[in-house]
């Protein structure tokens, strides 16, 4: 009984690992889950980047280095990016269709 | 100790609750809503760390910014959602399957890395910056920001500037009967090409 208190109280590096870990994959399971759906597609991807972010503050404040924030600035700045990007694409797709559903897009094939 | 895990707590169940919302809701302005309250939870979590830039950074960009991209482009695409949710796991059983069996794989991994991780036969060193107790943590990670980590700064500026153009670029469209200043043609302009004198005769009109 002591050892589940001790994993409820003491709350350590593994916590933020497997929250981590747990977001990731619920972020992979909507890519599959949504596939018709670009919208929600877009958002899982941003939750496995918020994931990693969880990972990578978690192991700069555990080892008490602040490189890890940094670069979890940048890829909040890659994500942000991302979106931005993703969603013009979005919009300017509609634009030319009138349907975002993602089996249609192979105009690009070469 | 005990508030800190109590805090944790609170914010993992509602970040992992609402991320699972976010994946399976019908409704893509749920999704977004949903995401919104993920990213609150995230920056809470970010708090704990002791990472406060971090986490405003993750409320005033995210949620204040992209979240509400992700809203405006939901609301304003006139979208069929009904014929999306043809792919969604309600009707279709195998998805679902498929999607749980990869995400048995990827936690089974996860956490074996971790334990990996975890069991390391020296302990992590702190390689790059230490962070210093008196300093806060805004004021550090300026202080490394723009000295040690100024290219990888200005590269992420010009990441968001090409993703500016590339974004105004895709979605800008010209509408052919709309009336625009156009500066050069109005400085080509001579009196020969815009004056013209006709000579009336009277009582005969133009």
């Amino acid at each position: 009984m002591s050892g589940v208190s001790d994993f409820l109280v003491n709350i350590g590096l593994p916590h933020y690992l497997g929250l981590a870990a747990v977001l990731f994959t619920i972020g992979m399971v909507g890519i599959i889950l949504n596939r018709k759906n670009i919208i929600v597609i877009l958002m899982s991807v941003e939750l496995i980047l918020l994931s990693v972010n969880i990972n990578f503050v978690a192991f700069s404040s555990y080892l008490g280095d602040l490189s890890g924030q940094v670069f979890s600035l940048f890829v909040l700045t890659v994500a942000a990016a991302e979106a931005a990007i993703g969603l013009a694409i979005l919009v300017a797709y509609f634009r030319n269709r009138g349907t975002i559903a993602v089996e249609d897009i192979n105009m690009m094939k070469g | 100790m005990l508030l800190t895990a109590a805090f944790f707590w609170l914010f993992a169940t509602v970040l992992t609750l609402s991320a699972v919302a976010v994946v399976t809701a019908r409704n893509p302005v749920h999704s977004v809503l949903f995401l919104i309250l993920a990213f609150v939870n995230a920056a809470g979590l970010f708090l704990l760390l002791g990472a406060e830039f971090l986490a405003m950074i993750l409320v005033v960009v995210y949620v204040g910014a992209v979240a509400v991209l992700f809203l405006f482009v939901v609301m304003m695409l006139d979208v069929d959602f009904a014929e999306l949710k043809k792919g969604m796991l309600a009707t279709q059983p195998t998805l679902l399957v498929i999607g749980l069996a990869v995400a048995a794989v990827v936690v089974v991994e996860l956490v074996m890395t971790m334990g990996g991780w975890l069991h390391l036969a020296r302990p992590l060193v702190a390689g790059g910056v230490p962070i210093s107790p008196d300093v806060s943590n805004t004021q550090a990670l300026g202080m490394v920001l723009y000295t040690r980590y100024f290219y990888l700064f200005q590269g992420a500026g010009f990441v968001l500037l090409t993703a500016m153009v590339g974004a105004i670029t895709l979605t800008l469209r010209h509408k052919p009967g709309v009336k625009r200043q156009s500066i050069d043609e109005q400085n080509a302009r001579t009196r020969a090409g815009a004056v013209e004198v006709v000579k009336v005769r009277s009582r005969a009109g133009v």
